[in-house]
């Protein structure tokens, strides 16, 4: 034989070692234990700052008017017990969602067909272009006229929100596909279908999730904003944008802020959700 | 005939390419640059042909004419016997008897080795989709990277993913390989490994490999002739024959006879590589 086996490669020797969880990795590394560092000189400095207003009468700017950690902590334990409020997670959830999945159904497709087909692109794109500038709640009042009810013009609201994101990222993905990959696949005997099903979908996928990842930050938006102008569904929950607008009518500042942080968690968490799907789908990309 | 056809190898039967005053103008309506020019060559079947010449002087524009990429204006190439394209049928057809090694890899990332060189194969049905698989694999052992053919393209190195791509094309057992300028950019001791296993797997298959290079000693180590081009339009200036013995060697590389033969292909690349400069700076004043 020739030197063709040289770089084969030997077991790694990294193998010998134990290989360790993503959370020990975390809890093990130093920029893990600076963020939390962060955190806490974060909420004392805060808790300081409404100390001093209580005890001295001296409002600190911007930090002042803030209840005190600790006031917004009790807010919530008390919180957290109320069916209601967890039925505003799923109300926002259940909007956030629905106008999500609705918007990746139509919108691959609808990149996809932009990306391939220059006629489909040529009728479809310049009206598609002109819609794309409107910002999704300057279409709130004409949906809330349109659609019969509320919860139907937020989720088309939402659905917009997403949409437009979704589109343009499939489509410059796919249009941005190495036109290697085409003709190799080609001179391999690819036809048509394989050409889309095996190298463009799949190319596509990337920019299919960053696409998701940002619409998914958008769809947040504007299922908050649709919550506090509609007033919510019809029930008790109106999900938490509704949470934190009525917690504004009743003047209770620290369920607003609880209202706040629970958003957060729950846009981390649907971010959390799309990374995660990312990395189930593209096993390749874990290679960088 | 070839005269190193001593070695235990397939004996080559296919891939003859006869190229015939094959002249390609780009942007015919416009600018019309022309970047081929009534050009002729004879390609044996199971021949290692080895391009060089001055940058963007035609070679790849050459190189998709026969793939199929891009149409030519002028002339015919002809693979065994069949016009692949004319004026009349100014673009070959695509398929898989003539496989692209491309300048910086091709294999597609989102799918391992062995999904990447069954790819031909499962498209072209050739076999059931399971042994398709089975085949990729044994192909990637036989090449020396048995231990890799479940990763994907990024988790391995360059040089293991231009072999892989190797592997890939010959799997389709085309009749011509067209590589270009597969090894750039890679390190001496990389390119040496590479060569010879090229040269492993063109002694198994024996098919017809048109390869372009910049790399004289690359051209020479590897190569049944070399053609060196000249400036643009490409036609083609010298016809060098390497009769240096096969099998070929690193020890190749010392000899008298290597050195002479690269000192020729200097010659008369360096004097086109003139000539392209100075037609660039005739472009800039
Ligand atoms: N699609 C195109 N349209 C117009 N001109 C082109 C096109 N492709 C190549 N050319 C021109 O044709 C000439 C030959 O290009 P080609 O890519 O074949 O050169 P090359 O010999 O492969 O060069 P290199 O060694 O740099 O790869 C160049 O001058 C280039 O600018
Ligand atoms: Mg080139």
């Amino acid at each position: 034989m020739s030197a063709v086996t040289i770089d084969q490669p030997q077991t790694p020797p990294s193998k010998t070692f134990r290989r360790r969880s993503k959370f020990e990795r975390a809890i093990s590394s130093l920029g893990f234990w600076r963020g939390l560092a962060g955190i806490l000189v974060f909420l004392v400095l805060w808790e300081a700052a409404a100390y001093l207003k209580a005890t001295l009468d001296f409002t600190i700017p911007f930090f002042g008017k803030l209840p005190a950690p600790t006031l917004v902590a009790a807010a919530a334990a008390e919180v957290v017990v109320q069916p209601g409020y967890w039925w505003s997670w799923v109300e926002s959830f259940k909007r956030v969602l629905g106008g999500f999945i609705i918007a990746m159904i139509l919108g691959i497709p609808f990149g996809l067909a932009l990306a391939v087909n220059k006629y489909f692109r040529d009728v479809f794109f310049p009206p598609f272009e002109i819609l794309r500038p409107i910002p999704p709640l300057a279409w709130v009042p004409a949906s809330l006229i349109f659609w019969p009810t509320n919860e139907m013009s937020i989720i088309f609201v939402t659905f917009l929100g997403a949409f437009f994101t979704i589109v343009i990222n499939v489509l410059g993905g796919a249009r941005t596909i190495d036109v290697r990959y085409l003709r190799a696949a080609q001179s391999m005997g690819a036809n048509q279908w394989h050409l889309f099903s095996r190298i463009i979908l799949p190319g596509t996928l990337p920019s299919i999730f960053t696409g998701a990842a940002v619409g998914m930050g958008i769809t947040w938006n504007v299922v908050l904003a649709a919550e506090m102008v509609s007033g919510g569904g019809s029930q008790a929950g109106g999900g938490l944008g509704f949470f934190i607008w009525s917690s504004y009518m009743g003047g209770s500042m620290e369920h607003i802020i609880v209202g706040m942080i629970s958003i957060g968690i729950a846009g981390y968490l649907s971010s959390a959700l799309i990374r995660w799907l990312g990395e189930r789908t593209m096993p390749w990309q874990r290679a960088f | 005939m070839r005269p190193q056809d001593f070695s235990s190898g397939a004996v080559a039967t296919k891939g003859a390419i006869s190229i015939r005053n094959v002249t390609k103008i780009y942007d015919p309506d416009g600018a019309q640059v022309m970047a081929v020019d009534n050009c002729s060559m004879d390609i044996a079947p199971g021949e290692v042909c080895m391009i060089v010449g001055p940058s963007g002087c035609g070679k790849t524009t050459l190189l998709n004419a026969i793939a199929g990429f891009h149409s030519i204006t002028e002339g015919e190439i002809i693979l065994d016997g069949v016009t692949l394209c004319s004026p009349k049928q100014p673009l070959a057809g695509q398929s898989a008897d003539r496989i692209v090694v491309f300048q910086n890899g091709a294999l597609f990332p989102w799918k391992t080795l062995a999904e990447n060189v069954a790819y031909g194969p499962m498209v072209q049905r050739r076999w059931p989709k399971a042994e398709c698989l089975e085949r990729a694999r044994t192909a990637l052992k036989e090449a020396g990277l048995g231990a890799v053919v479940d990763k994907y393209p990024g988790e391995v190195s360059s040089g293991m993913a231009r072999r892989a791509e190797i592997v890939r094309a010959l799997i389709n057992d085309p009749k011509v390989l067209l590589l270009d300028e597969p090894y750039r950019a890679m390190d001496a001791l990389t390119k040496q490994i590479m060569h010879e296993a090229l040269l492993e797997m063109y002694d198994r298959t024996k098919v017809t490999i048109y390869f372009i290079t910049h790399d004289l000693e690359e051209a020479i180590f590897l190569g049944d002739k070399v053609y060196v081009m000249t400036t643009r339009p490409c036609r083609v200036k010298k016809v060098i024959d390497i009769n240096l013995p096969r099998p070929r060697d690193y020890t190749t590389l010392t000899t008298e006879a290597f050195r002479l033969l690269v000192k020729e292909a200097d010659e008369a690349v360096h004097e086109e590589a003139l000539k392209a400069f100075k037609a660039g700076e005739r472009e800039m004043a």
